[in-house]
């Protein structure tokens, strides 16, 4: 069997979902690849200095501009001839939807052959649980605590992949750590692309969402069998579900397995199991649509 | 005190396995090789890239797993247990 380029000995948690997708998208890309990696849990774990769980180069950015990075070093690599490597741009949620968010909106606008990659982990888990663009409604972190006058995160996430998509994007994929082999072949699928393309994977967190480590795959399975995470592929425009659950499980079976949601009454846990069946018909409305009319507008 | 080196690179590739994580253990893994069918699911599943899959059936590098059980808990002939460390 072939050694990781995402090697052992890096200082992730243990039961982090993050640190697998990262095994997994490392697999997929291959060694002809470059990563940039915006500050947060991933690149804090893995570049522990001296030494470095990589065996790809990486370029630590900042919260702020992985997307950025990833740009020049692709216009670089063009400059020398080397138009075949891949140049991914990583970054956890508050990295990708939140900070990083402006590098990633120029980047996607001026059309790099670049792909980019959302680890969400739904919160700033390395700076100790505070909420971001992408925590869930509902969910207690330190930022949204759960008491007597709040019940956790009061907005519903950003939509990132579909803003993502606005910007022209050619190729939008969400994925899930719960399915290994789907994650693998949409980063496949996405790095024959030419232009921007943009993969946004469900990465369950053990001490931010309150699970014992042994749980972290079936947490991720069962945000899917819920449909509290969709995975989804937009290809050309053409949208399609990925997984479609024979039957759909009350999205209470996975809130409650998770701490961050313990204080939920039962009507938060109705107002989310709605807001999931919404989320759920209006995606499968958009099946067989060409969303390429969508940029038009 | 370690010379850092210049915009502090690091050029030893994978160099991360010089830290052995498996000291964090509270629980490790046994398997039972009677019960292991090889199918390899633990190994994908390892945040770690500790298991590997031999004649023998699964193996798990100790030194770096950290013990998180959730190769037992996916392993679809349950041939995993974990048991608590003794150091």
């Amino acid at each position: 069997m072939e050694d990781d380029l995402f090697a052992s000995g890096h200082r992730a948690c243990a039961g982090c979902g993050s640190a697998l997708a990262l095994r997994h998208l490392t697999k997929a890309a291959g060694k002809n690849s470059v990563f940039t990696i915006a500050t947060g849990c991933m690149e804090v774990v893995s570049t522990q200095y001296p030494t470095t769980a990589w065996g790809v180069p990486l370029i630590h950015t900042t919260f702020e501009n992985a997307a950025s990075v990833a740009a020049g070093i692709k216009e670089a690599l063009n400059q020398q001839g080397k138009e075949d490597t891949n140049v991914i741009a990583l970054a956890g949620d508050g990295g990708m939807v939140d900070i990083g968010f402006r590098a990633l909106s120029g980047s996607l606008e001026r059309g790099h052959d670049v792909l980019y990659v959302c680890y969400d982990n739904g919160a700033y888990m390395n700076t100790g649980v505070q909420k971001s663009g992408a925590t869930p409604f509902g969910a207690s972190t330190t930022t949204t605590p759960a008491g007597k006058q709040s019940h956790g995160k009061s907005e519903w996430q950003k939509n990132v992949p579909f803003i993502a998509l606005m910007h022209g994007v050619n190729y939008v994929a969400t994925a899930s750590i719960a399915d290994l082999d789907d994650f693998k072949k949409k980063v496949k699928k996405a790095l024959e692309v030419e232009g921007p393309k943009y993969i946004h994977v469900h990465c369950p967190c053990p001490i931010g969402w309150g699970f014992d480590t042994s749980e972290t795959i079936d947490q991720g399975r069962k945000a899917v069998e819920s449909g509290a995470w969709v995975l989804y592929e937009i290809e050309d425009g053409n949208f399609s579900i990925s997984y479609k659950p024979s039957e759909r499980i009350p999205v209470k079976d996975y809130l409650s397995g998770q701490k961050r949601f313990k204080h939920l009454d039962e009507d938060d846990v109705e107002t989310i199991q709605d807001h999931v069946d919404r989320n759920w018909e209006e995606l499968k409305k958009l099946e067989g649509l060409d969303l390429d009319l969508l940029k038009l507008l | 005190m370690t010379e850092t080196t210049t915009g502090g690179t690091i050029k030893d590739p994978k160099s991360s396995k010089k830290n052995k994580t498996g000291t964090w253990r509270t629980f490790k893994p046994n398997v039972d090789k009677e019960k292991c069918i090889k199918c390899g699911k633990c190994g994908e599943l390892c945040p770690e890239g500790a298991i590997r899959i031999t004649e023998e059936g699964a193996k798990v590098n100790m030194d770096y797993c950290k013990g998180c059980g959730i190769c037992a808990k996916e392993c679809p002939v349950k041939a995993i247990k974990m048991e608590k460390e003794e150091k």
